[in-house]
């Protein structure tokens, strides 16, 4: 939803990111405020990932130029572990599997964590067994993926309600959801929506990136736009992502390999 | 050859200060004790300490042990049942407790129920003297051991366990070292009895309670008779300045089954035997973890030996290795000829979470039967970095991030041992010892 008087919670500028040494995003551009809903599309390639995963602070990935700014702090100066305690969440779009640590342990450490850094209490592990099992409601999960090792053996579908899980219990600002429609059916995709927009605020921001338009039925964005060779070539609202649909992806990088001529030849005019 | 001898004498001095500084022990008043002791001192005459040219000892060099010298245990401790009830299990009311090596039977609690023998050498009264005389000694190799002769040569004392036939022991038997003095050596020994059909888990724990050197040179002996069951879990929790070198042999009979985890903590050096010879139909289940830091070296030497048909073994062994500690693994499978359908599974997986750390690995296979299924395999890893980024994405610290890993790791060990209150105890010792690595 599109609040007035929103605060800004994400701010990109000219980011420039590389991995092994290629540049994958070229100059991106990006802004969220609270209550909104951000959708990121783009074919395969083009750098979604790539953006999510430089906001986490995956080591992997270089920053070479532009900033970034989340709620008008420096996001590069601070650490992956800084940005999860402030309230930036990653779902990932293939969680992690972790052997021998047992998914409530990691959740409680996770919670409790989070909630030191921001002054709030922490729970002992009974209090935060009838809180996790409250939240497990929300998704529709099996309180025995409590027992299990984090995410293994998990379907694929379990494994995105466990990160969805994990947005509840850390209630973040700004959730980027990578891909979390991958591997869904048709029900799961339905419950982890459902889940997803209780949890959208008017202080709080989600950011979801995908590569279909078919989560966007459950999860309304109030901005669609469309990234290619690690830029946002195009931005809209929710009627581009039907648009989208409906002719592909490669009429928009046409459009806008043709409108960067048009560009460049009027330059060199 | 000349050289090699030349090399080797420091290393004989060293075993003549040891065996000269002890005092003359009193004859035993068991005639087999007397004999084994000769033989072990007559053995000793033929062989020198260790060093890394022989090939069982390339990666394990005992100069820092030759440096030193140890006394002789004099007196024993004095110690009350509060300096030592943070080591007690609560689900192991059975317990021997030996200081420095010498049998305290105010601290033991021994006990007769269901026809157990659970208590020491020296309170063992005549009648079981076929019984105990039949097995002391018989398993332990110490021609071409030199730790398991030391041991023996200054055997007075051990403790022992028989269970009889059928008898099945559902409360563990808590064997409790406890290292008080410094600069001493002791020579502990174990004697475990499973009567056929018998079952019992004995724990086999050593543990200290000062900072300084001391040498712990123990040999158990276990054996199984025909269907026999034993749970073994042994720990090694002495001091950091510790040296632990000990021998183990274990005997499973006929459909026997015996199941060990040792844990290897303690010690600036330490170095762990264990041969397990598996009769007919036998199956063993040997596992183990090595979790040092600082300077320390952790050596595991495993042999099993299935010397008849339809004998099965599984092991999975894990090093962690910190800061510049020196894991070493040594698992030998043997497979006699004519021991046909013999199953055998072993893993070997290891952990580095520092440049400084160094781990060596050897599962070796020596197969002399046609119709076997074996497999063996070693892995030398790190912790994974996308695991770790997972974690750091959920607010944990680098550091809090790792430990967690690192206590998985070692989880999948300790989760083996069946005895809930050492396993919680192990649990809380490897959370602390992990969340320290930088």
């Amino acid at each position: 939803m599109i609040y007035q008087n929103s605060k800004t919670i994400l701010e990109v500028r000219g980011l420039r990111a590389t991995v092994n040494g290629i540049e994958i995003l070229k100059g991106l551009d990006f802004t969220v405020k609270s209550g909104e809903v951000h959708a990121i599309m783009g074919p395969n390639g083009s750098g979604k990932s790539t953006f999510a995963k430089v906001l986490a602070g995956h080591s992997a990935y270089e920053v070479t130029a532009g900033q970034v700014l989340f709620e008008g702090r420096d996001l590069f100066a601070m650490a992956p572990e800084e940005r999860a305690r402030a309230g930036v969440f990653l779902a990932f779009q293939y969680p992690i599997e972790i052997p021998g640590v047992a998914n409530s342990q990691f959740l409680r450490l996770s919670y409790n964590t989070v909630q030191a850094q921001r002054g709030k209490e922490e729970l002992d592990p009974l209090e935060f067994d009838d809180f996790v099992r409250e939240k497990m409601k929300l998704l529709d999960m099996n309180p025995d993926f409590l027992d299990r090792s984090v995410n293994e053996g998990f379907s694929g579908g379990e494994k995105k309600r466990n990160e969805i899980l994990q947005m509840a219990l850390l209630e973040p600002s700004l959730a980027i959801l990578d891909e979390t429609d991958s591997g869904l059916d048709i029900d799961a995709l339905r419950v982890v929506s459902q889940g997803v927009n209780q949890l959208i605020t008017p202080d709080n921001a989600v950011v979801l990136v995908t590569h279909y338009q078919r989560l966007l039925n459950y999860i309304v964005p109030d901005f669609v736009h469309v990234m290619d060779a690690g830029r946002i070539i195009k931005t809209g609202g929710k009627a581009l992502a039907l648009e989208l649909e409906e002719r592909g992806y490669d009429w928009l990088s046409d459009e806008h390999q043709a409108a960067s001529e048009t560009r460049a030849a009027e330059l060199t005019l | 050859m000349s050289t090699v001898t030349a090399l080797r004498q420091p290393a004989v001095d060293y075993l003549d200060a040891l065996l000269t500084s002890q005092p003359q022990l009193p004859a035993s008043p068991w005639a087999r004790i007397n004999a084994l002791r000769g033989e072990a001192v007559s053995h000793l005459d033929g062989l020198a300490m260790p060093t890394p040219r022989d090939e069982e000892w390339r990666f394990t060099d005992l100069a820092p042990l030759t440096r030193l010298s140890f006394e002789p245990v004099r007196s024993a401790s004095a110690l009350l049942a509060a300096d030592i009830a943070p080591f007690y299990l609560n689900d192991a009311p059975h317990r021997l407790v030996f200081v420095d090596g010498i049998y305290t039977p105010q601290l033991s609690s021994q006990t007769t129920e269901g026809g157990m023998l659970l208590t020491s050498l020296s309170a063992i009264g005549a009648e079981h003297a076929v019984a105990i005389e039949a097995q002391i000694g018989r398993h332990q190799a110490t021609s071409d051991n030199v730790f398991a002769a030391l041991n023996t040569a200054f055997l007075h004392d051990a403790a022992v366990i028989v269970v009889p036939r059928n008898v099945e022991f559902a409360k563990p038997v808590h064997v409790l070292f406890i290292a008080t003095q410094a600069g001493v050596a002791s020579y502990p020994r174990c004697l475990l009895v499973a009567e056929s059909g018998s079952s019992v888990t004995l724990v086999e724990d050593y543990v200290a309670l000062q900072d300084e050197p001391y040498l712990v040179n123990p040999v158990t002996e276990i054996v199984l008779a025909d269907q026999a069951h034993v749970k073994h879990v042994r720990v090694q929790r002495d001091s950091q300045q510790a040296f632990h070198i000990a021998n183990c042999a274990v005997s499973v009979g006929r459909t026997g089954h015996y199941q060990s985890v040792s844990i290897a903590m303690g010690a600036q050096i330490s170095r762990y035997n264990l041969n397990v010879l598996l009769a007919e139909g036998a199956e063993c289940a040997v596992d183990g973890l090595a979790l040092i830091a600082d300077s320390q070296l952790a050596d595991t030497h495993t042999r099993i030996d299935h010397a008849k048909p339809h004998g099965v073994s599984r092991q999975l062994h894990k090093c962690i290795a910190g800061d510049s500690a020196h894991a070493v693994f040594n698992g030998k499978v043997m497979v006699r000829q004519g021991a046909q359908h013999t199953d055998s599974v072993q893993s070997s997986r290891n952990l580095l979470l520092s440049a400084k750390a160094q781990v060596d690995t050897k599962p070796e296979l020596e197969i002399f039967a046609d119709d076997v299924k074996c497999a063996h395999g070693a892995t030398v890893g790190q912790l994974d970095v996308e695991e770790v980024f997972y974690l750091k994405s959920r607010g944990l610290s680098d550091a809090a991030a790792r430990s967690l890993l690192t206590y998985a790791f070692a989880g999948e060990i300790i989760d083996r041992i069946h005895v809930a209150s050492l396993k919680h105890q192990l649990q809380r010792r490897v959370l602390t010892q992990t969340g320290s690595q930088p």
